[in-house]
């Protein structure tokens, strides 16, 4: 029974990270624009909010600085992919390797030549500490809780939405209908670039109290693999990420436990279960059509 | 006759990658110089770390050979209009079956060499097979599906490394892969008494290229396999229909050419290069097993890299391996020599890619002036 409170906080805590990235990818994803770059904007969002956090020893300052940093980053894959026609994924490999070097950079610069920043001296405040069964709940949970609500409406109930999904789906019919269709990417790209810089510092201010290179690693990737398996919805999307976050809980409370099964397997569940849910749907996942594909004007 | 004009020499993509390179540098010499360092210094260093010892260089050679494998792996994909990100898994598949076959067979060199290459082939080989099947029977994007996979094999990996007959007792790593299924240089000299002492003897910079490294033939297969594949693409009836898959799937398949055993064929080849990585770096590198991972070691992202940078060609991935290697074993004299931190290698490397990404553009610009220019002197 004590195991309960802790599965929860630990689902949560790995869950809530990538969730603010997926909703990224899904609003990037929407548009039309493939987004892998979510890695590096998670890392550069990590390090903004870790580094900023230190030395205003505000938590929140340090958190928008985040999402600013992530932002930033995503400016420069909306420029290539909006305006330049880029290929998306070479684009996003390049913004990751930028956002990696920056931070590790800046780190170095900032922080007396090491790789990992020093501990922040305030973190982002729990809405639960020590309750019931060992339960501990961030407050980015309950934010992460209003963007998902924000993000479903605004996809699903508001003009905005439907022209993102429109833009994302067909974008030379929203070009006849009068939408925007550059600058709906554009923004869509940005806001993505500002949930992942959010998501990277979730971790840096929440989970753990500082930045290092392995505090992201690899859950930019799973963050997108949550968009589509999550059909790029944000509900589906979170269901995806929980799940992830699950399966670490089970590996950290039976890890240490008497049950004969080795953790490395247990680490492994989510990834297997995501491929075989894939085959399951077999490919019927409402993908934005037009996903990937630059719009170039007068081109059907 | 025609004249090369300036505009036309801009537009080869071997002079578009130059470039690419050129602003790179001077991106990460902007930087270097907002964050107060003297990129010249700092070049300076990456430069002596690289050519001022011929053990120096060796190093780089040594450190290219998965990458420029790696880098190949991706190319194969790429041609086939798949992104293979799963490099990293399927290398990770390669050293962990060469270990396993290297420790646990005997047999006489040269030939257990062979069957610890060929192991790890075939193993990561059905790697990339089941992500082709994955994706053209139920239309699981390989993205996804490698993603998955770099996890499970990383885990795989470290499981493994638990097992009593595989783990080598008191350390976090597996045991070490027998020696007769190594491919150092000059092994016998090496571990010979006799040996030893003639190389001690000399102190020429080149036997301390050969004694101090893990100098081994994965450079030489490497070549060859850039060759292999680039002779398959250019002379053979599958590297063409593997190609026209990537080029238009749909005129492939009105041609007769099976889109989804392409599709798995491309995926397998890839991935079995990336596992032919894995594995030479088990037979060539000390310490010759695989350890504990707690996250990916890069090498099939940093091949998505030296792939891109090499004109999506596998000679070009040859040279950009190395290249690559250059810069990322050369920046640790950069850190040492000035203090500015060698991640600025990693910048560079970024904005190079984003260039090459956004090249396409520059193209096309440059297509459209030279054919209105063309246009105006018809009529003219």
């Amino acid at each position: 029974m004590d195991n309960i409170g802790i599965v929860f906080s630990i689902t949560l805590m790995y869950a809530t990270p990538l969730i603010f990235a997926a909703l990224g990818g899904i609003i990037s994803e929407r548009s039309g624009v493939t987004n892998i770059g979510i890695e590096g904007m998670m890392t550069i969002g990590a390090f903004a909010g870790a580094a900023v956090g230190y030395f205003t020893a505000n938590p929140w300052i340090g958190f928008a600085c985040a999402a600013a940093a992530g932002g930033a980053l995503s400016a420069l894959h909306a420029i290539a992919c909006v305006k330049f026609h880029a290929n998306q994924i070479i684009s996003g490999v390049a913004l990751n390797l930028i956002g990696l070097g920056v931070s590790l950079f800046l780190s170095r610069l900032l922080f007396d030549g090491v790789t990992q920043t020093l501990p922040v001296p305030n973190k982002l405040p729990k809405l639960v500490e020590n309750g019931p069964g060992g339960l501990n709940l961030d407050s980015t949970v309950l934010v992460v809780l209003i963007f998902i609500i924000g993000v479903w409406f605004f996809l699903y109930k508001s003009r905005g939405g439907l022209r993102l999904i429109a833009v994302g789906e067909h974008p030379a019919a929203a070009d006849t209908l009068g939408v925007n269709v550059f600058r709906v990417r554009f923004l869509a790209v940005i806001v993505s670039g500002l949930f992942a810089g959010m998501g990277g510092a979730a971790r840096t201010l929440a989970v753990v109290s500082s930045f290092s290179p392995i505090v992201i690693s690899g859950h930019g990737y799973i963050a997108l693999a949550a968009v589509i398996f999550g059909r790029w919805n944000p509900v589906g999307a979170s269901l995806a990420c929980l799940l992830f976050g699950f399966a670490q809980s089970l590996v950290v409370v039976l890890g240490g436990g008497d049950i004969a099964i080795p953790s490395q397997i247990l680490a492994m569940l989510p990834y297997i279960l995501t491929i075989v849910v894939l085959v399951l749907l077999r490919g019927k996942t409402n993908a934005p059509k037009a996903s990937g594909i630059p719009y170039i004007k007068g081109q059907r | 006759m025609t004249k090369t004009t300036v505009r036309d020499w801009l537009k080869k993509p071997i002079v578009g990658i130059l470039l690419a390179i050129a602003i790179g540098f001077a991106v990460g010499a902007i930087v270097l110089l907002i964050a107060g360092y003297n990129p010249g210094e700092a070049y300076g260093a990456l430069f002596r770390g690289v050519f001022s010892k011929p053990k120096y260089f060796a190093q780089v050679t040594i450190k290219s050979t998965p990458i420029i494998l790696t880098g190949i792996s991706f190319v194969v994909a790429f041609k086939s209009g798949l992104f293979n990100i799963g490099s990293e898994g399927q290398y990770i598949t390669g050293a962990l079956v060469a270990a396993i076959v290297g420790s646990q067979i005997n047999l006489p060199p040269v030939i257990h060499f062979i069957v610890v290459i060929l192991a790890a082939m075939v193993a990561a080989g059905l790697v990339g097979a089941l992500v082709g099947f994955l994706k053209s029977r139920f239309h699981v994007h390989e993205v996804i599906s490698c993603v998955m996979i770099n996890w499970i094999m990383l885990y795989l990996s470290n499981y493994m490394i638990t097992l009593p007959w595989f783990k080598k007792a008191g350390t976090e790593a597996s045991v070490e892969a027998l020696e007769s299924s190594w491919s150092v240089v000059a092994n016998n000299w090496k571990t010979s008494e006799e040996g030893l002492q003639q190389l001690a003897g000399s102190d020429s910079p080149w036997a301390e290229a050969l004694l101090k490294t893990d100098l081994n033939y994965g450079i030489l297969i490497a070549v060859i396999v850039a060759i292999g594949i680039y002779l398959l693409y250019k002379n053979t009836v599958k590297g063409y229909e593997l190609r026209a898959v990537g080029i238009n799937p749909h005129a492939a398949k009105l041609a007769g050419i099976s889109v989804d055993k392409s599709i798995v064929t491309s995926m397998a080849i890839s991935a079995a290069i990336a596992g032919l990585a894995g594995a030479l770096t088990i037979t060539g590198v000390m310490p010759h097993r695989v350890t504990q991972l707690s996250m990916h070691e890069g090498y099939g992202f940093a091949g998505i890299s030296v792939a891109l940078i090499g004109g999506g060609s596998p000679i070009g991935s040859i040279f950009s391996g190395i290249f690559y290697s250059m810069l990322t074993y050369g920046s640790a004299s950069i850190q040492s020599e000035t203090g500015a931190a060698g991640e600025i290698m990693d910048i560079v490397i970024g904005v190079i890619i984003y260039l090459i990404a956004i090249s396409s553009l520059i193209i096309m610009l440059l297509n459209r002036k030279s054919a209105k220019a063309g246009k105006a002197a018809k009529n003219g």
